[in-house]
């Protein structure tokens, strides 16, 4: 009864199929809806072995089945053994048919079987959605029909590839394609003319891609040939040296930026005030919870803004931290000024306090904040990667410092600040209340690294023991950088920054730190005021 | 001064008043050690051992308990610090005279406490994935040896990714380092060269990834398939997927398998950018078992917490749980020779939908899965294999290749040497 059902499907749709508009250069010609019906039943490599052929019907429309697939999307309707394509719906799936795209109207879950998909499945599928689609009207199906193509070279696609080039007019989708060819062509039985400029054009691809495809064919390839895979190889690898040292260099930077961030808040409230502040790396991890409160409740309440989750979350961090800072600094520290030995046993109680209270109120598990879509991805220079959101926070960091710096410098109250520190029985004589100042100087590094919490929250996991991770590197860069001078910070958080990203690999992460650590000794030992030492009457006070 | 010390009082109550929630329950009950860290590094993994304890203490004691009286659990925190796990072993065993206890995770916890269970003649029950080349009288390993999790999983790679190219990531200390060990042996043996295996360790907690995987990405970019064996443990895996994400290494070009990764650790990570990475476990919370659908509703309900999620060391607490249980109940007695003797051939229902036994080595049955990851956060399970036995000393390492470890009389040893016939050597 079954079988008579779907051998009545299978002509109707084979009808339909010559009914509408044959595809330009069908190859086999066949159809591929029983093609993707055998998907049901099919294991790994069967699968592997259907979706090649379907590749070879030259039917666009078994692409959007063939990407659902790739998805895990497809789906098998135990009822009668039928593939369709399903989309979450309101309840349950809403199906699909595949090849003609009509609705077949919702199912519960518990009615379908998920087709089960792995890479090498999704690769073979990339590659055959590609060769599908290099005709496509839209451009920017093919062009990333020709990048398909491009990273999955497959000799079968091949005479798709050069159909397709001869009647294309975009010039950056004929760029792509004409790559896409020439990696084609090494992989096919063309002459060694041919492919002699297939290995001058991936030449141009340049970086790491490249390095990728020719080394992938030099076991293989002609005899002849091998003196110009070579030098091409050489050339590249020459090429890819040079771009990863100006990477080494980014990531210093970037590692610096991240220092910095930590550092900053460490700058005023021990570099400044001169309190060993151990709840520094708490604060950290407050202002990173912070910007988990205020994503989930965009989350619930205005999922249109999350986008601007983390501008939102920067104030509210401020707040939240910089008030308890505040708390701190008058209900503990105030009664320890002058007695450092003690202010760090108190301060570290108060950070096991904070870090206890944050896993009894969260749980100790990781929370998930999320990446807004600017801060997503990567962009490429040249022979390097960049990553949004490294770049973001280099620009934050400096952004955040450069701001700090003119408050200090240019306010009225960076001037008391500056006062009180430098001489406190001076400054009170003047009409300063000195311990306001303090209160509200510790508030505000408590605040700052409450902001660092924002960003770092970004590339770091958010839990009770995020601040753990950055007290030292703090203290480190602040020691380092010269205490009491914010321009030491900066230029030690990205010296170090630095150093570590240019030791890390030739030496393994672990021997780097442990070197920097080691260098940082001698260093202290040579300058034990730091890079920038304060002069004058404020280093005797 | 007397501001410090009223502070440093309060400090400790605030981290006292988490643990030791041992209630007290009349004067016949089965007492049962629980020591896990709630504090510190390791309370993001072991918090939820110790809940999963709870649970199926109280389901026990719901069934009428063990021997007609109820079990208590006794929970300790020993605080991620691992001379203080042997001191907080020492008192559960000596002083509370717990009749088992389950407990530990990182392999230096378990170091830490075996020669304490050795010398009080008591019986642990550790719940993870671990390097093996250890067998102890009084430890039962629940969680994976390196054959039933490490070798599988590249196994699956080599066979149906068609990967040629090895990057071995790991965490600085001695799991990472024992099971790449393992692997590399392995691998080598498999005629793989030494230059296609690249092997790098990064500290603790590390978060800036960007070297590691731009090194990963120039090392696949031989021309060869590449794959990554990731040994990264605990909070240093979010970092590194999340650079993974970031630079665009996709899956289909450059997998990753983890065998640190679980259901737990990807609810701190949005997913989407990572679905066909894959990590080996012998549980997957998606796993299609009637025993399972009941265990995730009952944990729910316990945490009464719908998000809430299975993983694979609660299955490995789990069948430790039973497996004691039914030892017990078998030997009439909670007294530890007489359940060692009897525990060894013991078979509980496992999650995935078959049955565990206890070997004479100290190890458990159970099938390897390979999962990839989904947008969703679960996985999806590509291959299952039959039972396999956990492997106490790896056959790949020319100091443990000849040892076997059989606990049953008249053998009774942890580290027999099958080539020179003696019971001695290496490790105990």
């Amino acid at each position: 009864m079954q079988d008579n059902k779907l051998l009545r499907a299978f002509w109707l749709i084979l009808i339909l199929s010559f009914s509408v508009s044959a595809p330009c250069f069908a190859q086999s010609g066949a159809d591929p809806k029983p093609l993707i019906d055998a998907l049901a039943k099919a294991d790994f490599s069967e699968a592997e072995r259907l979706i090649g052929e379907i590749a070879l019907t030259g039917d666009v429309r078994a692409v959007p089945a063939l990407e659902a697939f790739s998805e895990g999307d497809l789906y098998v309707r135990k009822a009668d053994g039928l593939v369709f394509i399903g989309k979450a719906g309101d309840d349950g799936l809403e199906l699909i048919e595949p090849i003609t795209g009509v609705s077949a109207g919702p199912a519960p879950k518990s009615a379908l079987t998920k087709i089960k998909i792995n890479n090498n499945l999704r690769r073979v599928i990339s590659s055959a959605a590609g060769g599908l689609t290099l005709l496509s009207p839209d451009r920017s199906v093919r062009l990333s029909a020709a990048n398909a193509v491009l990273s999955s070279p497959s000799a079968e696609n091949l005479d798709l590839v050069e159909t397709a080039l001869a009647k294309e007019t975009d010039p950056e989708v004929k760029a792509r394609m004409t790559e896409a060819r020439a990696v084609s062509v090494l992989s096919s039985d063309r002459s060694v003319d041919d492919k002699r400029d297939a290995i001058r054009t991936i030449k141009t691809i340049g970086g790491n891609d490249a390095l990728s495809i020719l080394s992938a064919v030099s076991g293989s390839i002609d005899a002849s040939l091998k003196g110009d895979l070579d030098a091409a190889l050489a050339a590249l690898q020459s090429k890819q040296k040079l771009w990863d040292m100006a990477q080494n260099v980014w990531y210093g930077l970037s590692l610096g930026s991240v220092l910095l961030l930590a550092a900053i808040g460490l700058a005023i409230t021990f570099g400044v005030m001169g309190i060993i502040n151990m709840a520094h790396g708490e604060m950290v991890m407050l202002g990173a919870y912070s910007t988990f409160m205020v994503q989930d409740l965009i989350r619930d309440h205005a999922p249109g803004l999350f986008d601007w989750s983390l501008t939102i979350a920067l104030p509210v961090a401020f707040l939240v931290t910089g008030a308890v800072g505040l708390v701190i600094e008058r209900a503990v520290i105030r009664f320890l000024y002058g007695r450092p030995l003690e202010t760090l046993l108190a301060t570290w109680g108060v950070s096991l306090i904070l870090q206890q209270t944050i896993r009894s109120i969260f749980g100790p598990t990781n929370q998930e904040v999320g990446n807004p879509s600017w801060m997503s991805g990567s962009f490429p220079v040249g022979g390097m990667t960049i990553t949004w959101n490294r770049m973001w926070i280099i620009v934050f960091s400096l952004t955040i410092f450069f701001t700090l710096l003119v408050v200090m410098k240019k306010s009225a109250y960076g001037l008391s600040m500056r006062a009180v520190t430098q001489n406190r029985r001076m400054a009170s004589s003047m009409g300063i209340r000195t311990p306001w100042v303090d209160a509200l100087t510790f508030a505000l590094g408590s605040g700052i690294a409450g902001i660092a919490g924002v960003a770092l929250s970004q590339i770091d996991n958010v839990s009770p023991n995020l601040g753990q991770s950055y007290i030292i590197d703090s203290f480190m860069v602040v020691v380092f950088g010269g205490v009491g001078n914010l321009w030491g910070t900066l230029v030690g958080a990205l010296s170090l920054g630095v150093l570590n990203k240019f030791l890390e690999p030739s030496v393994g992460a672990v021997l780097g730190k442990i070197l920097v650590l080691v260098l940082i000794i001698l260093f202290i030992q040579k300058r034990p005021r730091g890079l920038f030492a304060l002069k004058g009457r404020a280093v005797e006070a | 001064m007397a501001f410090t010390a009223k502070l440093g009082g309060a400090l400790l109550a605030a981290v006292m008043s988490t643990s030791a929630l041992s209630s007290a329950y009349a004067a016949d009950t089965i007492k049962v050690g629980v020591l896990h860290s709630l504090s510190g590094t390791m309370a993001i993994s072991e918090t939820t051992l110790k809940d999963v304890m709870l649970m199926l203490i109280e389901e026990q004691n719901k069934k009428g308990g063990l021997l007609g009286k109820k079990l208590e659990a006794v929970v300790v925190d020993p605080a991620s610090d691992w001379p203080l796990f042997a001191e907080k072993a020492r008192q559960l065993i000596s002083k509370d005279k717990v009749a088992a206890v389950f407990g530990c995770w990182t392999s230096s916890s378990r170091k830490s406490v075996l020669p304490v269970f050795e010398e009080l003649n008591s019986i642990l029950f550790y719940p993870v994935q671990y390097e093996g080349e250890e067998s102890s009288r009084n430890i039962f390993y629940t969680g994976a040896a390196p054959n039933q999790q490490a070798i599988p999983a590249v196994d699956y790679l080599a066979e149906t990714e068609g990967v040629k190219r090895w990057v071995l990531e790991g965490t600085d200390y001695v799991y990472p380092q024992t099971t790449n060990k393992i692997l590399k042996a392995y691998l080598m043996s498999k005629g793989v060269a030494e230059s296609d295996i690249l092997i790098n360790y990064t500290p603790f907690g590390f978060s800036d990834w960007q070297t590691e995987v731009s090194k990963i990405k120039s090392f696949g970019s031989a021309g060869k398939k590449t794959a990554v064996v990731s040994t990264i443990n605990g909070d240093a895996n979010v970092p590194f997927y999340k650079e993974l994400g970031n630079q665009g290494i996709k899956a289909k070009d450059i997998p990753v398998v983890a065998f640190s990764v679980g259901e737990e650790e990807l609810a701190g990570l949005d997913t989407k950018p990572l679905v066909g990475h894959l990590a080996a476990w012998n549980y997957f919370q998606s796993v299609d078992a009637p025993v399972n659908a009941e265990f995730i509703k009952e944990w729910k309900a316990y945490t009464k917490n719908p998000k809430r999620v299975t993983n694979d060391p609660m299955e490995a607490a789990y069948i430790g749980f039973n497996a004691w249980v039914k030892a017990v109940e078998a030997a009439g007695t909670t007294d530890t020779d007489k359940v060692l003797d009897s525990i060894i051939g013991v078979s509980v229902p496992n999650l995935s939908g078959g049955y565990s036994t206890v070997m004479p080595n100290h190890h458990i049955t159970k099938p390897v899965l390979i999962g990839e990851i989904q947008a969703d956060g679960q996985f999806d399970i590509v291959q299952q294999t039959a039972q396999v036995v956990g492997d106490e000393w790896s056959d790949y390492l020319p100091d443990s290749k000849n040892l076997i470890s059989d606990w049953r009389k008249p053998m009774a040893c942890g580290n027999f040497n099958v080539a020179s016939g003696k019971c001695g050597g290496k490790g105990m």
